[in-house]
């Protein structure tokens, strides 16, 4: 099929696609629909601040690592003056990518490898071999001489970094505003208040849309039903087995159990909504607060903030912290995963563990086994999952129902794009994500960009 | 978590007092044929009660407990994953998966036998299918043997996919 005999039913009409979204449920085409998927790329990923990387990623200058904010490739660059730089990742000449490996060190500047034109770690043109064949040909006023183009915007909020592709729009505090306090959680737990990235992440391919899985961050009727083979059976089978009074449980079973947790658990944990599609479950509780103490962390912790304040930092057990669009967070075990937009039914799952500089290692220990056990493409959490987003992908696909529903725990003066807290099986984080899918999708479209 | 050694398949027992390269090949050829007709009480017997399976996630990698792997699992998790496998609610295993494993032969890099620590390493190709979908894996799984009342046991058995750092779907079953 060439592009001229899609019908463009979605591209400059803002009005179809604010329609896709009702109060109670959700058109089916914003997961099936490749022009929307399209749209998205152009206007949502464009309008919204997207985590690009931590800056432990790059400790020194000249350090980079290669990465896309929805469909775009970019680089993440320490400049030699400690700054770090998001720049698009093509050459101004003639779109070759500068770089294609996951990290690297570049030294003092980049050099394109097709026809040697080089560029300084902030993007600025450096020199052009035999540089006389432009004279007088006005190449000073192209975009080529311009050099690497930065995105629109880049924030580095305690070693995260963020990134807006769009020029002009909304600023970063306004963006995240109160949802910035479970970023906060995270680095506080370190007793230096820094965290360092742990390794490569994890990487694991879906077939299904991209919401779906950011839909499933806050989704709390699922794990009772969905993973009762891997967390119900983990938990018989240590019922069941011989072993000495009190033996306590082991990591593993710390880690797994309690995705088997009845509703009434999640119901009692809390949801918090924020504006901008960003929330949280595990208001009161979560499944991360009944961890083993680990040896000589509360010590650490006592002798860096004082007893009251690291008693608030640890007394803090949020579950998932959606940062809409496309991150998740979980503070309490230091982990982050990111949603890549491939395709409208195709999406790459990056799971990142991360070091509580000064803490002992055995958090580390915690967090690395947290994310084999559920986020790999080995685990037996993430099988079921994905099972159930592939199913959903293609069963969408029925012209039988054309709407997907989010009506659970709505109520009728529901406010949109305001912080509140909520039982926690409500959808209405779900709902919240597609008040501020049309709002950031809107922005642009209405402006016939 | 519990000491008992359950009884080993016939094929890990060996004829002598220690080891022979005989021994080790069919014992390696001999697990690969459990897993590719799921006979997993069998093969869970062939561990010893504190062995790990490892399959790491980068290229070289060494560590397996402060970095992520793809598993790193002990006796009780991999009994957790065999029960799960079989269960009535493992939607992702609904249909099951099938498995297939060719093996080239197997290099016996150490042959201790005052450590009583054998060490195979053996390339091979790992195919899994499920409905319409099957995918090709190219492997090298490294064997740390270990002999205890007679049979030969598994203390260690690290498989490298040669792509580990590709993005993956699910690999339900075991290479």
């Amino acid at each position: 099929m060439t592009a001229a005999t899609i019908t463009r039913r979605y591209t400059g009409n803002p009005a179809g696609v604010a329609a896709l979204i009702r109060p109670a449920e959700v058109h089916r085409d914003v997961y099936t629909d490749p022009e929307i998927f399209e749209l998205e790329m152009r206007h949502l990923f464009a309008n919204t601040w997207v985590w690009v990387g931590h800056d432990s990623q790059c400790p020194r200058p000249g350090d980079y690592i290669t990465t896309q904010i929805g469909s775009q490739p970019v680089l993440m660059v320490r400049h030699s003056d400690g700054q770090i730089h998001v720049l698009h990742n093509r050459c101004p000449h003639k779109g070759t990518k500068i770089a294609i490996d996951a990290a690297g060190n570049t030294g003092k500047f980049f050099r394109c490898p097709y026809h040697a034109w080089s560029f300084r770690t902030d993007g600025c043109l450096l020199a052009i071999p035999l540089r006389k064949g432009y004279e007088g040909t006005g190449l000073e006023g192209s975009e080529a001489a311009q050099g690497l183009k930065p995105v629109g915007a880049v924030h580095n909020y305690r070693g995260f970094v963020f990134a807006r592709l769009a020029p002009r729009g909304i600023g970063f505090e306004d963006y995240f505003g109160a949802a910035l306090s479970s970023l906060d959680n995270m680095v506080d737990r370190s007793p230096e208040g820094r965290l360092e990235v742990a390794g490569p992440p994890l990487r694991y391919l879906h077939r299904c849309n991209w919401k779906m899985l950011v839909e499933n961050q806050t989704d709390t009727c699922h794990p009772m039903v969905a993973h009762e083979s891997s967390a119900g059976t983990a938990v018989r089978i240590w019922e069941s087995m011989e072993k000495p009074p009190g033996m306590p449980k082991p990591m593993a079973m710390e880690v797994i159990a309690p995705f088997a947790s009845p509703y009434e658990f999640f119901e009692t944990m809390g949801i918090r909504v924020w504006p901008n599609g960003h929330g949280h479950t595990g208001v009161h509780r979560s499944i991360h607060s009944d961890y083993s103490a680990v040896p000589g962390y509360w010590e650490a912790m006592v002798a860096a903030h004082g007893e009251d304040r690291a008693r608030a930092i640890l007394g803090e057990n949020r579950h998932n912290t959606v940062y809409f669009p496309n991150c998740m967070i979980k503070g309490p075990i230091q982990l982050l995963r990111l949603f890549k937009p491939l395709a409208a039914d195709r999406t790459l799952v990056e799971s990142w563990i991360f070091r509580l500089v000064g803490a002992p290692d055995m958090l580390l220990e915690r967090t690395a086994m947290y994310n084999r056990l559920i986020n790999a493409p080995t685990s037996m959490v993430g099988h079921d999952d994905l099972e159930m987003y592939e199913r959903a992908q293609e069963g969408l696909m029925s012209d039988g129902l054309q709407w997907v529903n989010v009506q659970r725990l709505l109520s009728e003066d529901e406010a949109e794009d305001v912080e509140a807290v909520e039982n926690g099986t409500t959808e209405r984080q779900m709902r919240n994500q597609f008040a501020a899918w049309r709002k950031f999708m809107l922005m642009s479209m209405e402006q016939g960009q | 978590m519990t000491a008992t050694v359950a009884e080993p398949p016939a094929f890990a027992r060996i004829a002598g007092a220690q080891p022979s390269q005989e021994d080790l090949h069919d014992f390696l050829y001999g697990e690969a044929r459990l897993l590719d007709e799921g006979r997993y009480d069998e093969w869970l017997a062939l561990f010893t009660p504190d062995a790990h399976y490892w399959m790491p996630l980068d290229w070289g990698q060494t560590d397996p407990r402060l970095v992520t792997s793809l598993l790193y699992e002990d006796m009780f998790m991999l009994r957790l994953r065999v029960e799960r496998l079989r269960g009535a609610r493992t939607f992702s295993q609904k249909p099951k998966s099938r498995c297939h494993h060719v093996l080239s032969r197997p290099f016996v890099d150490l042959m201790d036998h005052e450590a009583n620590l054998y060490r195979t390493v053996t390339p091979m190709h790992y195919v899994e299918t499920r409905l319409d979908d099957q995918f090709l894996l190219a492997v090298t799984a490294r064997h740390d043997l270990t002999v205890a009342e007679g049979a030969l046991r598994i203390r260690l058995k690290r498989v490298d996919i040669v792509n580990c750092d590709a993005a993956f779907g699910n690999i339900q079953l075991l290479p």
